[in-house]
């Protein structure tokens, strides 16, 4: 299979691209791993008329994990390079917990988390992960640049709220103010599968009290689902079965899963409650193993 | 004439622009006029007539088609072509040398690695990655690394037996030669 015929540029300079997509009027896209943009255009689901490859521009690929834990993903990061990072996993345990069950070993060579956020599938883990984290999108374009919450970026699926000739240039992860905790579970039918359900958990503690929390869910829904309620039951107390208890029931009821060839929506919903309790049942394990 | 799986655009129409790219192709550098929409994975096999790089799955998948581009590995059926300009590129084909097979081809004929040998090229060349960053890898770091690459044959378990012998091969010649007292 082979895509339909396209111009194709590699700027090398975010200008020039932003240049190449304001001509290209909306029927230009932007190529950066190529790991869902190519598979679709050799299916004929997408036929731009010119490819904007990112790849050589200088200066995205960084991962910056600031002293005080904020991180900046560059576009050109790749899930591998997250996957590798012990900066990352000492700063933040959900992202640690998800880069290596994202796809399979070889996509995460070339695929991005950016990517990954401007894709917008349903089924996308990090869309989940940044939105437990808070994070935002950096967007640059002929105007100058941008910076959208996860939360407003995602507007359905394979949606997204960036202008035709805007690219997104990093995604920012807050820096945390208490000690991180937190995870990401996964449920595939094999490896490098989409989520038949998932879930994000990013957790700020002071002592064993949660000082912020963030619950977003992948796979059960017709975008990310950021289960909000559940997280904020869990503000302003230490993390006991109770609390634990509570958050896991409102995740699974702000879920939206449907029933299909993965699995019926109340076995989803199931899946999520298991995973809310697992996860914020092991951040209070390592805790007590801690003390 | 084009096959079900061999699909390459037909010599790009007038007006069509190409573009000339320079890849290093296991260790030979190595010049094409490419249209854009060209493959990686067609511009080795019929370009280059490179067959060993295979597509099975095409979609991005398998793992059949996997090569290494700049020692990383990468299917190759989902990058372009032009992608690949001024980089380096490893198929099969580079892992022997002239006159001895590498380890890893050694390890898959010694554990009865492969039956249609369809996955084997992919499979190998995930492995060379993961040997150059984990030498001495444990059998899951083994499955970890090749699960992007799917077998329709073995059962993986020869696979990953093949893997874990040319570890000990590759380790085992540079401890002996450490050892020679
Ligand atoms: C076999 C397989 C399994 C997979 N499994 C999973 C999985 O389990 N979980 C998961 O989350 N993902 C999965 N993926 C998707 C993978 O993570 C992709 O890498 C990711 O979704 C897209 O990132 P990319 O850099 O490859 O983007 P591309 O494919 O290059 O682009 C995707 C889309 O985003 C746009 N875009 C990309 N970058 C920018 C930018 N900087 N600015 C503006 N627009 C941009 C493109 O125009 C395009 O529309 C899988 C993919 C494959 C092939
Ligand atoms: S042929 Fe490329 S992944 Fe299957
Ligand atoms: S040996 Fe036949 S597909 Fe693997």
């Amino acid at each position: 299979m082979y895509p339909s015929r396209f111009r194709y540029e590699a700027p090398r300079s975010i200008d020039e691209a932003i240049q190449l997509l304001h001509e290209g009027a909306g029927e230009a896209k932007v190529l950066a791993g190529g790991q869902s943009l190519v598979p679709l255009m050799k299916l004929r689901f997408a036929a731009p008329e010119l490819l904007v490859d990112i790849n050589n521009l200088p200066g995205l690929d960084h991962l910056d994990v600031a002293a005080d834990g904020g991180i900046r993903v560059g576009a050109l990061c790749r899930h591998r390079d997250l996957e590798r990072s012990l900066e990352v996993a000492r700063a933040q345990p959900v992202m640690a917990a998800a880069a290596p069950l994202i796809a399979d070993p070889i996509v995460r060579t070339r695929g991005t988390l950016v990517g990954s956020l401007c894709h917008a599938d349903p089924q996308g883990d990090w869309a989940a992960v940044v939105t437990a984290l808070g994070g935002h999108v950096v967007a640059q374009g002929p105007g100058g640049r941008r910076s959208i919450p996860i939360t407003d970026f995602v507007t359905g699926p394979f949606q997204n709220v960036l202008e035709y000739d805007e690219v997104a240039v990093e995604a920012v992860l807050p820096a945390p103010r208490a000690r991180v905790a937190g995870g990401f579970l996964k449920l595939e039918r094999r490896v490098g599968d989409f989520a038949t359900a998932g879930t994000a958990v990013a957790l700020e503690l002071d002592g064993d009290r949660v000082t912020r929390a963030g619950i977003a869910l992948t796979g059960v829904g017709s975008r990310t689902v950021d289960a909000r309620a559940a997280a904020e039951a869990l503000v302003g107390q230490p993390l006991t079965a109770e609390a634990i208890g509570r958050a896991a029931d409102l995740a699974a009821e702000v879920a939206q899963p449907t029933s299909d060839h993965r699995g019926s929506a109340s076995y989803k919903r199931h899946v999520i409650h298991t995973f809310v309790t697992r996860i914020l049942t092991r951040v209070t394990q390592t805790s007590e193993a801690a003390a | 004439m084009t096959s079900l799986f061999e699909e390459v655009p037909a010599a790009a129409a007038e007006g069509v622009p190409v573009r000339r790219i320079t890849v290093r192709v296991n260790g030979t550098p190595r010049t094409a006029d490419v249209e854009p929409r060209l493959l990686l994975a067609h511009l080795l096999r019929q370009g280059f007539k490179l067959t060993g790089t295979h597509t099975g799955c095409d979609t991005t998948n398998c793992g059949a088609c996997t090569v290494l581009v700049d020692g990383l590995p990468v299917k190759s059926c989902t990058m372009l072509a032009v992608q690949a300009d001024g980089h380096e590129v490893t198929t099969v084909e580079g892992l022997a040398g002239p006159s001895e097979l590498h380890p890893l081809q050694e390890g898959f004929k010694d554990e009865h690695g492969l039956q249609c040998g369809f996955c084997t090229p992919g499979m190998m060349l995930a492995a060379k990655a993961l040997l150059a960053e984990n030498p001495d890898p444990t059998e899951d770091e083994v499955r970890f690394a090749l699960s992007g690459n799917l077998c329709r044959c073995t059962g993986y378990q020869n696979i990953v037996k093949s893997v874990l012998w040319a570890a000990k091969q590759m380790n085992g010649a540079s401890a002996d030669e450490g050892s020679a007292e």
